[in-house]
């Protein structure tokens, strides 16, 4: 059993005022980018896991707060 | 020359040193040196570690005095406040890396001057901060405007150290080269304050902290020993990253492992890193130091024995120990959550050995790092022409009422709170005047008696004034701090001092250091305030020449009691006002010329310094007695600016007539040292004009500053002063 | 009354709450490794940036060995009054409800607030006026007040919201202006303000004064 890598995207739930990704969608057609909606801002976690079935609890307990954040866990599989 | 030497040169001259500087470096250690050799003379040998350029100067300057504690050469200088207690102080400057990466450039610079202040055991108690960016009309400026405050609010707020003041200025001249200064003030029991020589061979030097990595390589060297210019983003990855938690848990177990009594010496690692902190200890002491590169601990793989030496990783401190103490020290470190490593010894050879385990990787006579770079002598001389552009204009009336409104709103005077609301001012429970409450930040000091002393604290600096003239303008930096501590009642017990200068190599800007620290020294010793040390930073220069000249200095003083702290906003309805102290107002020279579009004059009138200093005490002792209800210096934009300001301040209008009915703008927004703003009782008022030059201008009333002189006539209500004087917050949107 | 302030690595407000507390009781520190409350009859968890703010704000020190002490205590009706982080803190270990999010300004704000008193019938605020306006310094950038509406709704209804920022005065962006909340058995307080740093005239108010000493003034041991 090795090591197995995971990616855990933590971002704001919808229907919570980002103020992070207000700022940086205001920023960008000042830079000549148009079109551009919705940025939310988020974390990217990365860690190598012996066990990737704990991830979601490590993601409940600690790595993100579901009051307010939803979460995604991303995990290699070897050979695909 | 033969072939290897001058391959060894180069190696050298890419390094920042010169061929002759080489060749001086082969003679003393009697062949060529080793890439770690090269790299740690590299460094001190730089002007940013070894002051080449600038120490016979600083020679000058008086340093004793009957309050002195700790005077300049340790990692900051002291003054005694009573009861025991010591204040530790030092400025810094942190310019070039804060033009690459203005966040963590604030911000580590910040770190520094807080090592700086516990590596002599003080706790940190106050930060302050000196800030020059060029015009706000640009981007470029804005931004590192922004992004500084931002770093320093994050390392000062994190750690737990209050940021009680500073100042900001925007001028054209500082658009390459920002100035980015950071003040640290502490406490200590007097008789804890330790030094950093190293002593006792065969006791051991231990390296606490972070670990190590590749952060800052080249940093003192490379960046601030040259001009910035073209592809500065390849000199990106030279900034250090800084870590406040982590500076928060070295800063308790260094304080811990001191009161416990279990070092011999502490020093903090900064610019050069391991190099420059053993160095100085071993050169302090007179002693030798052996250090093993393969004990240091590190965060990144395969780093080389050079490279250890000269990283710049942050928050790491180096201690003296005996060897008993070894168990009680990694306790202590333990429990505050902070690695530490043996990585060497303290010898009696009088040389610096490298090891990389079991092998000598360099071995150098500590007294040829430390104590023989060359020094070099300046060739000053005075500009042929003049140096700086006129600045952009931004005024056409003369009318008045659209002045003062156009200077409440200019970048160097409006209201600062917008900057001073990200900095925690009131952690540690100290803080008796908060930014903007009055001219200095006053902390207050342990109870003694029925009263509460305090400490009083400011930071001040010129750069276009100085321009005009190096020497008067310096002498008028000094007097203006002075003035910012009589207006809360306090008494100058130190000063520490940035320079922050061009190029020193040519002439004109050689001159204007030479004239600024005559200007600094004769100031100082006319006011009796020793220099507790300071910083120079050069080469502050880029295509577009150098910046104005801009010695920035920090002073700290008493006061007995901080119940009758000075305030600077008018407090009481039917207050009268007064102007106080010698005042000689010129509007050439002043923010109002500035907006104007003027070019700087050449040369500035002479200062009675013997009486402003007389005024400035019969402030301070006015304050101290209760009598006065406000008291403000007079500074940029003139006393009609100052009047405003104790209005805005106070939440109370003014009337005030004014009697130099001749030349009325020059009586409004004329600049000079040593004039007051003061408001009290009429009888109070008396007796201050008993002692120095007053006349009473006006009452306390109603909620519009009306100014009348001559033909001129200025109304204006508090709510439109208040719009003027808030400008800054669209920089901060 | 006895008061254990604790203390994190990164808390900055640890000593100011001693101080604030020794004014109208008994103040002790209480070390973040350890599983000893020392008996005291109040716990503080005070302000600052412990653990660096790493992650989430309180996310990793709700997890310290003395919080499995804290919550055992505030569970058994033990009083907790939580300060900024210490706010951040217990709402992370579910000990209050809601969570605290980025100031909708972004940047830290240090800053004189007044508060509207909501509510005086807590063991935190029976020594003040209904209503009182206090004059309170915030110091934070991560202190806006975030509930979910359903839940929002609840704890208005059911009287857990203790402070709130007077009109015009909310430096943040809390929702329904709130700047402190109780837990459903009263025994929790959590505020963003810091009234450590109004408790003495000489270095601002002292109208946070009255919040330790209604902690001082209430009966020791359980029930609030």
């Amino acid at each position: 059993m090795g090591v197995v890598k995971a990616r855990v995207l933590v971002r704001p739930k919808a229907g919570i005022l980002d103020p992070q990704g207000a700022a940086v969608e205001r920023a960008l057609p000042a830079l000549g980018f148009e079109g551009v909606r919705d940025v939310r801002v988020g974390r990217l976690i990365e860690l190598d896991v012996a066990d990737p079935a704990r991830l979601g609890e490590m993601c409940e307990r600690l790595l993100a707060n579901p009051l307010i954040e939803d979460y995604e866990v991303l995990v290699e599989r070897d050979g695909g | 020359m033969t072939a290897a030497a001058a391959g060894g040169a180069q190696r050298a001259v890419a390094l920042g040193l010169t061929v002759d500087e080489y060749e001086l470096i082969v003679a003393r250690i009697g062949r060529e040196p080793t890439e770690v050799e090269l790299a740690m003379f590299s460094l001190l040998w730089s002007e940013h570690c070894s002051y080449k350029h600038s120490k016979p100067l600083l020679a000058t300057l008086p340093t004793e005095g009957p309050r002195l504690v700790l005077g300049p050469g340790e990692n900051a200088g002291a003054v005694d406040v009573g009861g025991g207690l010591a204040v530790a102080f030092k400025v810094e400057s942190h310019n070039h890396p804060s033009a690459v990466e203005p966040f963590q450039g604030a911000a580590t610079g910040v770190g520094g001057i807080l090592r700086d202040i516990f590596a002599v055991g003080a706790r940190p108690i106050a930060i302050l901060d000196s800030l020059r960016f060029g015009e706000p009309t640009s981007e470029r400026s804005r931004y590192l405007l922004d992004r500084a405050v931002a770093g320093i609010g994050h390392y000062g707020n994190s750690i737990g150290v209050p940021t009680v003041g500073g100042e900001l200025y925007f001028e054209g001249p500082y658009e390459q080269n920002c100035l980015i200064n950071a003040m640290c003030v502490g406490l200590i029991a007097t008789e804890r304050l330790i030094r950093s020589a190293a002593s006792g061979p065969g006791n051991l030097l231990v390296l606490f902290g972070a670990s190590t990595g590749r952060d800052g390589i080249g940093g003192a060297s490379v960046l601030a020993s040259a001009e910035l210019g073209e592809g500065d983003e390849a000199k990106r990855p030279s900034v250090q990253i800084g870590d406040p938690f982590a500076e928060k848990k070295l800063m308790e177990c260094s304080l811990d492992l001191l009161e416990r009594g279990l070092l011999v010496a502490l020093q903090d690692l900064g610019a050069a890193g391991l190099t420059s902190a053993a160095c100085e200890m071993a050169s302090k002491g007179e002693v030798g130091i052996d250090i093993d590169v393969a004990c240091v601990p590190l965060r990144e793989a395969g780093m080389e024995p050079f490279e250890i030496m000269v990283s710049e990783s942050q928050e790491r401190m180096l201690c003296v120990i005996e060897p008993d103490a070894l168990d009680a020290v990694l306790a202590v470190c333990e429990h505050w959550e902070t690695a530490a490593a043996t990585i060497g010894e303290v010898t009696d050879s009088g040389l610096v050995r490298i090891f990389d385990g079991g092998q000598l990787v360099g071995e150098m006579p500590v007294a040829a790092l430390v104590d023989e770079c060359p020094v070099y002598e300046l060739d000053p001389q005075p500009p042929e022409r003049p140096l700086y552009a006129p600045p952009p204009r931004t005024i056409a009336s003369e009318d008045p009422e659209q002045a003062l409104l156009a200077l409440l709103g200019s970048p160097n005077i409006a209201d600062r709170r917008p900057l001073f609301e990200q900095y925690d001012a009131i952690v540690q429970s100290r803080t008796i005047r908060r930014p903007g409450a009055a001219d200095a930040a006053v902390l207050a000091l342990p109870p003694r008696g029925e009263l509460t002393p305090g400490i009083a604290i400011a930071i001040d600096g010129n750069g276009r004034r100085v321009a005009a003239d190096p020497y008067r303008g310096t002498i008028e930096v000094v007097l203006e701090c002075a003035a910012n501590l009589a207006c809360v009642g306090a008494e100058p017990l130190g000063l520490t001092n940035c320079l922050n200068f061009g190029n020193p190599e040519k002439p004109h800007v050689a001159w204007q250091l030479c004239e600024s620290v005559r200007g600094l020294g004769d100031a100082c010793r006319a006011l009796g305030i020793p220099v507790v040390g300071g910083n120079v930073s050069l080469y502050n220069e880029g295509a577009e020449g150098p910046i104005y000249p801009t010695p920035v200095v920090g002073l700290v003083g008493e006061l007995p009691d901080v119940a009758r702290a000075g305030r600077l906003g008018f407090r009481a309805e039917g207050d009268r006002i007064a102007l106080a102290g010698v005042f000689a107002p010129e509007i050439r020279g002043s923010e109002l010329a500035r907006l104007g579009g003027t070019e700087l004059p050449r040369g500035l009138p002479e200062t009675d310094v013997a009486r402003v200093a007389a005024s400035q005490r019969a402030i301070r002792d006015a304050v101290r007695s209760g009598a006065l209800s406000s008291a403000h210096d007079i500074a940029e934009g003139g006393l009609a600016t100052a009047l405003a300001e104790c209005c805005l301040a106070g939440g109370l209008g003014a009337e005030v007539v004014l009697a130099d009915t001749v030349k009325p703008l020059r009586a409004l927004f004329g600049e000079a040292p040593g004039g007051f703003v003061v408001s009290g009782t009429d009888a109070a008022l008396r007796e201050l004009g008993e002692r120095i030059q007053l006349a009473i201008i006006g009452s306390v009333s109603g909620s519009r500053l009306t100014i009348v002189a001559g033909e001129a006539r200025i109304e204006l209500s508090l709510e439109l002063l208040r719009e003027a004087h808030g400008a800054l917050a669209a920089l901060f949107a | 009354m006895k008061f254990g302030v604790i203390s994190f690595p990164g808390s900055c407000d640890d000593v100011d709450a001693r101080l604030a507390c020794a004014r109208v009781g008994e103040a002790v520190a209480l070390w973040h490794a350890d599983h000893d409350l020392a008996g005291v009859d109040v716990v503080v968890i005070p302000g600052g940036f412990s653990y660096g703010d790493y992650l989430r704000a309180g996310a990793i020190a709700r997890f310290a060995p003395i919080m499995t002490e804290v919550i055992e205590f505030a569970r058994e009706g033990g009083r907790v009054m939580a300060i900024c982080n210490g706010f951040q803190v217990c709402c992370e270990a579910g000990l209050l409800p809601g969570a605290l999010l980025t100031n909708v300004g972004r940047r830290f704000v240090c800053r004189q607030v007044t508060l509207d008193l909501v509510n005086a019938d807590t063991a935190f605020t029976r020594g003040l006026e209904p209503g009182e306006r206090l004059s309170i310094p915030v110091k934070h950038t991560t202190g806006r007040y975030y509930a979910p509406p359903e839940l929002l709704d609840r704890l208005e209804a059911a009287g857990q919201v203790v402070l709130r920022y007077a009109p015009g005065e909310n430096p943040n962006g809390s929702l329904d202006d709130i700047a402190g909340v109780i837990n459903e058995a009263g025994n929790v307080f959590g505020l963003m303000p810091h009234p450590e740093h109004a408790v003495d005239p000489l270095t601002g108010s002292s109208d946070g004064l009255g919040l330790f000493a209604s902690l001082a003034a209430s009966a020791v041991g359980a029930g609030v």
